[in-house]
């Protein structure tokens, strides 16, 4: 919760940031200033001692001038997998809560689009783990379009077992490679 | 018996460099498990005359051959008391001696343009022979061949003469003269290249098809052996894609949004069966490769997909979790109703169908791990063959005589062979990386 809390204090002074950088910044609409107007003022004191990152990582982009909560290591928004028990593509509480900052997030700002990658983890036969990282993916689209995402707005890729995230063969590895990678494309 | 055990023993001991043609060891095969009972058989090394050595030592790929299928006992060199090359040499009371029964003699002539003639012979050390020439007329002359070799063409030959050496004393025809499509992946994380490669049944001779950084599955041999299909994740979506080996050329054939996966030949060869996600979740379909049109086979909101053709083309088998866990159905080519064909276990996918559709090869789940199972489609009746812990993508030998597969071998994706009863088995090591997805071609047409 704390960590939440100052978070939005993160994208608050993030959003004034780039209101000041309004101009220079090219999609205007991706500014984050809109997230929770109404949890706004507390939550903008508790995080300003977390914010001095947040921007500098920024900044340096180069160019145009983005700053994006997309790029605060810190912002709920960094953390782009969504981890997925065996054989199953039911997402768990945890991972609700982190789909819907995301979908929150695109469906304020669409003209971002996103690919959801679907992964399996290696046992069993491969095109099988491709649908199941399909089914994965799907279960993200589908929470996401219920967040008011616009369809156009996301893709999905199923890699399967292809892509594994961690290349070992034990459970550690294959807890780590039963996902759903959320990619954003700029 | 003892001679039998003592065979088994060199057997297992065996191991074979298989070398690439810059002489680098691209494979090495290392038989696991020898089968007890093979037929016991000497291939005395062939006999060559002309100022060049021969380019191959036609004999070890022939011995190799015949000791891979899991159906023969292969007598030792060292053991060999003589050296006859044909058959107007050979003692028969020196092969007795050593348990041989059956020997294979020859010798590699110089013939026209650089090439040879590859002679040779193959006897019944127990049965009399016809009384024609010297101590061969005392044994049986099975078979005998003189094969018109070009320069460079020696392995082909080999394994020519294992195939009929095979089918001269199993009744069933050879598949040595085969090749093998499979995937190869090589470094970590950014670094990681895919590779869709083929090589001859034994591993030698591996040539690089398509290379991708981004991943490369599915590789599928069109019933002439003249393409592959594949599935392509360059340009980060998927995509199948056919190619055309002789030349290279290759035509996209499907890359709608989601999965485009999992390509079968029909057995005439005009059409794909594929897996499609753009409905909302994997079906199968049938593409005409002709027309381009798309006849879509399962409508189901569970995972279908691994479709397989059954050998007269008038059926599919599929991988489907409708039931809640995957399993084998089969449906008509024509659409309907799709039947339930495996109940044994709480996991069973990506079937392959022996050449005389009566078995089917699948990955099957035991307590142990993913092993590959064969089950008789009449009686149900289901073995398992392997026994490793992530054992995947079985595919049949086109004589229905082994298997391959892909497995896990000290960390490393590994291709392993096993008879398909399950007697004889053997791993295929790369030197480098991950090998996996084996997909045996079909017999070369004559």
């Amino acid at each position: 919760m704390n960590r939440a809390v100052r978070v939005v204090g993160v994208l608050m002074l993030a959003g004034l940031l780039a209101a000041c950088a309004g101009s220079e910044t090219k999609e205007g609409g991706e500014a984050p200033e809109v997230i929770r107007g109404g949890e706004g003022a507390e939550g903008a004191a508790a995080g300003r001692e977390g914010t001095e990152g947040a921007a500098t990582s920024a900044l340096p982009d180069g160019g145009g001038v983005r700053l994006d909560s997309l790029d605060d290591p810190e912002s709920p928004l960094a953390n782009r997998i969504v981890y997925f028990a065996f054989d199953s593509s039911e997402i768990t509480p945890e991972a609700q809560a982190l789909i819907v900052e995301h979908a929150r997030y695109l469906a304020l700002n669409p003209g971002l689009r996103v690919v959801l990658e679907g992964h399996a983890d290696e046992r069993g036969s491969r095109e099988y783990n491709i649908g199941l990282g399909e089914r994965r993916a799907q279960a993200v689209r589908r929470l996401m379009l219920f967040q008011g995402v616009s369809d156009p707005q996301i893709e999905v890729v199923s890699y399967g077992e292809e892509r594994p995230a961690d290349p070992g063969h034990d459970e550690p590895a294959w807890a780590r490679n039963r996902r759903v990678e959320i990619v954003y494309q700029r | 018996m003892a001679e039998t055990r003592f065979f088994l023993r060199i057997l297992l001991l065996l191991t074979l460099l298989v070398w690439g043609g810059s002489a680098r060891a691209i494979l090495q095969i290392e038989i696991t498990e020898g089968v007890e009972g093979g037929i016991p058989i000497a291939v005395v090394p062939f006999g060559w005359s002309g100022a060049v050595p021969p380019e191959s030592d036609v004999a070890a790929i022939i011995s190799a051959d015949l000791a891979r299928s899991g159906r023969f006992s292969l007598a030792a060199r060292e053991a060999f008391r003589e050296f006859p090359r044909h058959g107007g040499e050979v003692h028969f009371e020196n092969w007795r001696a050593i348990g041989v029964e059956n020997l294979v003699v020859g010798r590699v002539l110089p013939g026209p343009d650089g090439g040879y003639q590859v002679q040779f012979q193959l006897f019944d050390i127990y049965r009399q022979g016809d009384g024609t020439a010297g101590d061969a007329s005392r044994i049986k002359q099975l078979a005998g061949y003189n094969l018109p070799t070009p320069r460079g063409g020696l392995r082909r030959a080999a394994h020519t003469i294992a195939d009929l050496i095979y089918e001269t004393l199993t009744g069933e025809p050879g598949a040595f003269n085969t090749r093998m499509a499979y995937i190869t992946a090589v470094g970590q994380g950014e670094a990681r290249r895919y590779a869709l490669r083929v090589a001859d049944a034994d591993g030698y001779d591996p040539v690089t098809v398509v290379e991708s950084p981004e991943p490369l599955m599915s590789p599928a041999w069109s019933p002439d052996g003249r393409q592959l299909a594949y599935v392509s994740f360059e340009g980060k979506r998927a995509a199948i894609y056919l190619q055309e080996l002789a030349t290279g050329e290759r035509r996209l054939v499907s890359q709608r949004p989601g999965i485009n996966g999992a390509p079968a030949w029909s057995p005439d060869g005009r059409r794909l069966a594929l897996t499609l996600s753009e409905a909302g979740d994997p079906e199968i379909y049938i593409l005409e490769l002709a027309t381009g049109r798309l006849t879509r086979l399962t409508h189901n909101t569970a995972i279908d997909t691994e479709p397989v053709w059954m050998p007269d083309g008038r059926s599919l088998l599929f991988t489907s979790d409708r039931s809640g866990a995957p399993q084998i159905y089969r449906i008509p080519v024509e659409g309907g109703r799709a039947r339930r064909i495996t109940f044994e276990g709480g996991y069973n996918a990506a079937a392959d169908v022996s050449p005389d559709g009566k078995r089917i090869a699948m990955v099957h789940r035991t307590e142990a791990g993913y092993r590959i199972a064969v089950m008789e489609l009449e009686s149900g009746l289901l073995r398992v063959v392997s026994q490793g812990r992530l054992d995947e993508s079985p595919s049949f030998a086109p004589n229905g005589a082994m298997i391959l597969y892909a497995t896990e071998h000290g960390g490393r994706g590994v291709l392993a062979a096993v008879s398909s009863d399950g007697s004889a088995s053997q791993r295929l090591v790369l030197q480098e990386g991950d090998v996996r997805e084996p997909a045996w071609g079909p017999l070369p047409r004559h």
